[in-house]
């Protein structure tokens, strides 16, 4: 096996860890959202444990690439990652949503080490990014920021200010990806509110745009490394395609899953699922 | 009473954001498509690569400040306060007041001051919402000179600030070597029998007010009070001592604002009389300013009769 297959295997094998770790975590909550960290694995697991330049041991370094959640919901994924990563205990997980822990409802910068901004109340993030990139030129700072966006959050009209503003700023190193999972909170995309075409939307906004599996570290990783080129002259947009609740067939694309703990008997098929590396590819 | 010398807070913010500029570089200001109005065009024409105009688009550019403070500049956001306050109220509360982002918020044309505009421009209810957020600094000054004084102050404070400004030309109420001090009420004028408490441009009408009174034999305090979170609320306890009534004089709601604040002070510590002077809980008209501020309750008289009226329920 060369040498890119090996660590696309291991990869794989983080990522399943993550997972494990984020159910673990929401079923010890009693509250949580699951289906969109599930679906969030992948792409964080490249992001920080590939293609970001980061210090764990020093998370204010300035130099550093920024990620931004905008979908806080998925707090649960990013904890879990900066755990995996080093950033905090992996058993401080245990913690999540407990009163006094660090690891609030949502993501809260002043709390956690490695989260660069409070988010939450969804629409934002791209705005935070575009802000941070805003900076960096004034500071001639060439880090990127990346900013995980949902789909479903696509309906806040806001993430469209930021998208002109990137274009008529002509941000660089500015990445959204979007978690392409196709269910929100009360159903699927195209029940309640459609955000398609996604491509042409973005398009027509001025940035460019790719598309991947989001699970597919095979995919992630180049695409990833094209996004970063293309990004040193104008914003790139990644629609990420997932399944929401990712890895445990009775969660996958469910909306009922978008913001509930397992009970114990789900948690524990949940586990013996994950234990066996994930239902789909 | 003899002729003030009138001038613009927008003017002297505009100005005074050209010399933070000068000397700190992470200065950077934000605007929507106003900045003519907000007079952010001066520093835009000195400070290009500094200058960001968001369109209009007031929740991006906020939240873009937040994100731009997170990496190391001190953003001036600037738009009318009914859009800073209202229309981007989330993305104040959320990305900025939380996490407490070294953002300042310029919240320009604060109370009636954008008269001829109508209600839809006029932020008679804005002091009431900001000063619900914890973590933010509320500053409404007095007047030209007390903006270019404050300015240094609240780039160098680090923090989430919300600054009202009037759009009008208002009465020059201190000299030239006043010194602005974040959370400090200011003494106008020493008196025993009641003290008149105003914010932001009202000082001007108050202190007439005060003039009035002496003549009809009342020796009133006055305190301009520009920093209204962190309150200070030694010196308003100090003036329920001293005089033993209070009255509150603000371009704003009855509700939830400057006589709001003064109130909960006194309500647990002092309970002296507290007689309020503002807009009477409705939305207003359109037309010239002064003409406004006199119909929606805020006349020299109005002043007068409250201070009276306090006095006499005075234990």
């Amino acid at each position: 096996m060369d040498k890119n297959k090996l660590r696309v295997e291991e990869l794989k094998k983080t990522a399943n860890r993550i997972r494990v770790e984020i159910v673990k975590s929401i079923y010890g909550a009693g509250s949580g959202h699951l289906g969109g960290s599930l679906s969030a694995t992948e792409i964080l697991t490249a992001l920080y444990f590939e293609k970001m330049r980061i210090k764990p041991e020093e998370p204010s370094w300035e130099g550093r690439d920024r990620f931004i959640l905008s979908k806080g919901h998925a707090g649960p994924a990013l904890y879990t990652t900066l755990a995996m990563r080093g950033y905090l205990p992996v058993q401080e997980l245990g913690t999540l949503r407990k009163m006094g822990s660090r690891l609030s409802g949502h993501p809260a910068c002043f709390k956690t080490p490695g989260i660069e901004m409070t988010s939450g109340s969804l629409g934002q993030g791209l705005s935070v990014g575009l802000g941070m990139r805003l900076a960096g030129r004034v500071k001639k700072e060439d880090y990127r920021v990346f900013v995980l966006l949902g789909d479903g959050e696509l309906q806040e009209g806001q993430n469209w200010e930021a998208a002109m503003a990137a274009s008529q700023f002509k941000i660089n190193n500015l990445i959204a990806i979007v978690d392409y999972n196709r269910v929100q909170l009360d159903g699927t995309i195209d029940e309640i509110m459609e955000v398609e075409p996604l491509t042409d939307k973005w398009t027509a906004f001025g940035w460019s745009v790719l598309q991947m599996d989001g699970h597919d570290l095979n995919e992630i990783l180049p695409t990833l490394d094209q996004a970063i080129s293309l990004s040193k002259s104008g914003p790139v947009v990644i629609i990420a395609r997932t399944n929401k609740g990712k890895g445990v067939s009775f969660m996958e694309n469910k909306a009922e899953w978008h913001g509930k703990a397992p009970t114990e008997e789900e948690f524990r098929q949940a586990l013996a699922e994950l234990e066996q590396g994930g239902v789909s590819k | 009473m003899k002729e003030k010398k009138l001038v613009a807070q927008r003017d002297a913010y505009g100005l005074g954001l050209v010399e933070l500029g000068k000397t700190n570089p992470n200065i950077a200001v934000l605007d929507a498509d106003v900045s003519k109005s907000t007079k952010t065009e001066y520093f835009a024409k000195n400070f290009p690569e500094r200058f960001f105009n968001f369109g209009i688009a007031e929740q991006n550019m906020m939240a873009a400040a937040a994100g731009m403070a997170k990496s190391g500049m001190v953003p001036f956001v600037n738009t009318f306060s009914f859009l800073a306050t209202y229309r981007a109220a989330d993305q104040l509360r959320s990305s900025v007041v939380y996490p407490k982002a070294n953002v300042k918020i310029a919240a320009t044309y604060g109370g009636l001051s954008d008269s001829f505009d109508g209600p839809t421009h006029q932020s008679i209810a804005d002091i009431a919402m900001v000063r619900a957020l914890p973590n933010l600094t509320v500053v409404v000054p007095a007047d030209a000179v007390e903006v270019e004084k404050a300015l240094p102050v609240l780039a160098n404070y680090n923090g989430p600030v919300w600054l009202r400004l009037s759009r009008n030309p208002a009465p020059i109420i201190y000299s030239d070597d006043y010194e602005f001090t974040l959370g400090k009420a200011s003494l106008l004028r020493d008196g025993n029998d009641v003290t008149l408490i105003s914010c932001g441009t009202m000082a001007g009408r108050v202190l007439e007010a005060a003039e009035r009174l002496a003549k009809d034999g009342l020796n009133p305090r006055v305190l301009s009070i520009s920093t209204l979170k962190p309150l200070d609320e030694e010196a308003i306890l100090a003036a329920a001592e001293k005089t033993g009534a209070l009255v509150t004089v603000e371009e704003h709601n009855l509700l939830g604002g400057l006589g709001g604040a003064v109130s909960e002070v006194v309500a647990g510590k002092n309970p002296v009389p507290v007689k309020r002077v503002g807009i009477p809980d409705t939305f207003a008209d359109t037309g010239a300013y002064d003409a406004l501020l006199d119909k929606y309750g805020l006349s020299v008289e109005n002043i007068v009769t409250a201070a009276k009226e306090a006095c006499a329920r005075k234990r």
